[in-house]
């Protein structure tokens, strides 16, 4: 072929010999500092599949000569964040309530970690700070359906309630309206009678006729678990009717639907998601809300 | 080199031999690995098909968009494991078509939400999310609870996910409106066919509203199924073949 490549006058560039119609193509050079880069990204490439794993394979893939893991590294770090706090969640852990009131660098630790804990998993149902929703148990005050002793806490976090744990907390009232065990009359008086019974007496009035009728029922349906004059049973995890603290709120209708509906929460268990030491620190936390009650004297389970 | 390339620009059949070499070597880059792409999804106890009701949530999850503020991939680094649980596995999407892996997280991942809260929660939260997240930004769905669950096309859901290679049985291809209906009734007639064709699916009135299955129920019944299948206490993070 006989090539003598030109030379545009105008611009002084090369052309590429083409020719349309007296058009000719200039054949401008890539610019030097755009080819090197390109030349530098093929070497990169070739680099990086030699040092990091790249390629499937019939069995496994190409792992790379640096041995590169990112689940090797998490799982490095996070063996290097129990090292790290395990010495305190252990001794968390087999710390009794005494002991972590004794003792306040363990009370620091087992704060900052509940808190972290608490904010992820309990704040969206429990409320920041532990303020309750409808439904959902105010943890900040003295009011405890299943026990606010440090262990009564941890025993609830660790099984939940009417959770899929083998050993769930559990308890079920009645849908005396729904299911029909109770006329719309009688649930009236016994919501009459509820009221009387509470701290709620003052603020709503209860109807003394309706009341009266109502005790009767009282004691036939509830007393068997919420009590004779209404204490509750943390046993049986029935509610205190004597004071004005409402899960399902503390309007007259609200408690007429609660007697009608007789709903009742669930909380899953967390002791799958969490180790021994975050379960203690979690249910110090919430102690700590405001409400913790004092141990039994039964030295608390160890849990497992 | 200058007439090298001549030759090939002159002579078309040439060229055109030429063009192919260079595509095939190109495409056989690409395309070879994803024909082993299976060696590098890890071995897992737990991960099952979805039910239809499942599917049908998931579908939903799709069209209402819930994929772009949420992400259901928890990367491999320390924060997110502290906070989500488990990095998420190749296995947890092997059934995913497509995956809903996102990239974008306005609201939480939820790769592992399934069994964090309860349906309840679930019902007031997507009726309205203030109502137990006073700082939440997500906007209502309320009318998930009002729309009755389309099941009509739930077998050809199924087929389609089995001719990419979901392991759905026959039966499970044309009892697919039924056993959407039986997840979501336990106490209906068809229960136990549904238990025995997808064993170990929860099945409850997820919506609360025993008397209807709504796209409330499929959408809960999704989400409390994410990221809850692999079973954790057997499956070995640190073996060296799960090391990747």
């Amino acid at each position: 072929m006989t090539d003598r490549r030109e030379r545009d006058q105008h611009s002084g560039t090369e052309t590429t010999g083409h020719e349309w119609d007296g058009v000719r193509e200039l054949d401008t050079p890539l610019p030097r500092w755009w080819l090197y880069i390109f030349y530098a990204t093929i070497v990169a490439a070739v680099v990086y599949w030699v040092l990091m794993p790249a390629w499937p394979l019939p069995n496994g893939y190409t792992k790379g000569v640096l041995n590169w893991s990112d689940r090797s590294n998490v799982s490095a770090d996070i063996h290097a964040l129990r090292a790290a706090r395990g010495p305190m969640f252990e001794r968390l852990a087999q710390a009794s309530a005494a002991q972590i009131a004794a003792d306040p660098e363990l009370q620091q630790f087992a704060r900052a970690a509940g808190e972290a804990v608490y904010g992820d998993y309990c704040r969206t149902c429990h409320g920041a700070g532990g303020a309750g929703a409808p439904g959902y148990p105010v943890l900040a005050d003295d009011v405890w359906i299943w026990g606010g002793s440090l262990a009564d806490i941890e025993h609830t976090l660790r099984v939940g309630v009417r959770s899929t744990h083998p050993e769930t907390r559990l308890s079920m009232m009645p849908a005396y309206g729904r299911d029909g065990l109770l006329s719309a009359h009688q649930i009236a008086d016994v919501t009459e009678y509820v009221i009387a019974l509470s701290a709620a007496r003052d603020r709503l009035d209860p109807n003394a006729a309706a009341a009266a009728r109502g005790g009767a029922l009282y004691q036939e349906q509830c007393s068997a678990c919420h009590g004779p004059a209404g204490a509750g049973d943390r046993a049986v995890g029935a509610p205190s009717l004597s004071d004005d603290v409402w899960l399902y709120g503390g309007k007259r209708e609200e408690i007429r639907r609660q007697v009608e509906l007789g709903r009742g929460g669930v909380m899953p268990s967390w002791a799958s998601r969490f180790d021994p030491g975050t379960l203690r620190a979690l249910a110090y936390y919430v102690h700590e809300m405001g409400g913790g009650e004092p141990d039994a004297p039964a030295p608390a389970t160890p849990t497992q | 080199m200058w007439s090298f390339h001549k030759w090939f620009e002159r002579h078309s059949l040439i060229l055109l031999v030429g063009i192919l070499v260079v595509v095939s070597i190109g495409g056989l880059v690409q395309i070879t690995p994803l024909f082993f792409i299976e060696s590098t999804i890890e071995r897992v106890e737990g991960v099952r098909p979805y039910t239809p009701l499942e599917l049908a949530g998931r579908q939903i999850y799709i069209r209402e968009g819930c994929y772009t503020c949420h992400s259901q991939m928890i990367r491999p680094l320390r924060d997110e494991v502290e906070r989500y649980g488990h990095y998420s596995l190749a296995a947890e999407s092997m059934y995913d078509h497509p995956f809903q892996w996102g990239s974008k997280r306005t609201g939480p991942d939820l790769a592992r939400v399934g069994g964090r809260y309860s349906d309840e929660w679930h019902r007031a939260h997507l009726e309205d999310p203030r109502s137990v997240v006073p700082e939440s930004v997500m906007p209502p769905y309320a009318f998930l609870a009002r729309a009755d669950l389309d099941t009509a096309n739930l077998g050809a859901h199924v087929r389609v996910n089995r001719l990419l290679r979901v392991p759905y049985s026959d039966a499970q291809m044309a009892n697919a409106a039924t056993d959407a209906r039986a997840q979501a009734e336990p106490m209906g007639d068809a229960a136990y066919d549904f238990e025995q064709r997808y064993p170990g699916a929860a099945a409850r009135d997820f919506d609360g509203d025993p008397a209807r299955v709504t796209e409330m129920d499929a959408l809960i019944a999704y989400l409390q199924m994410l990221g809850a299948g692999v079973d954790f206490e057997t499956y070995q993070a640190e073996a060296p073949e799960n090391r990747r």
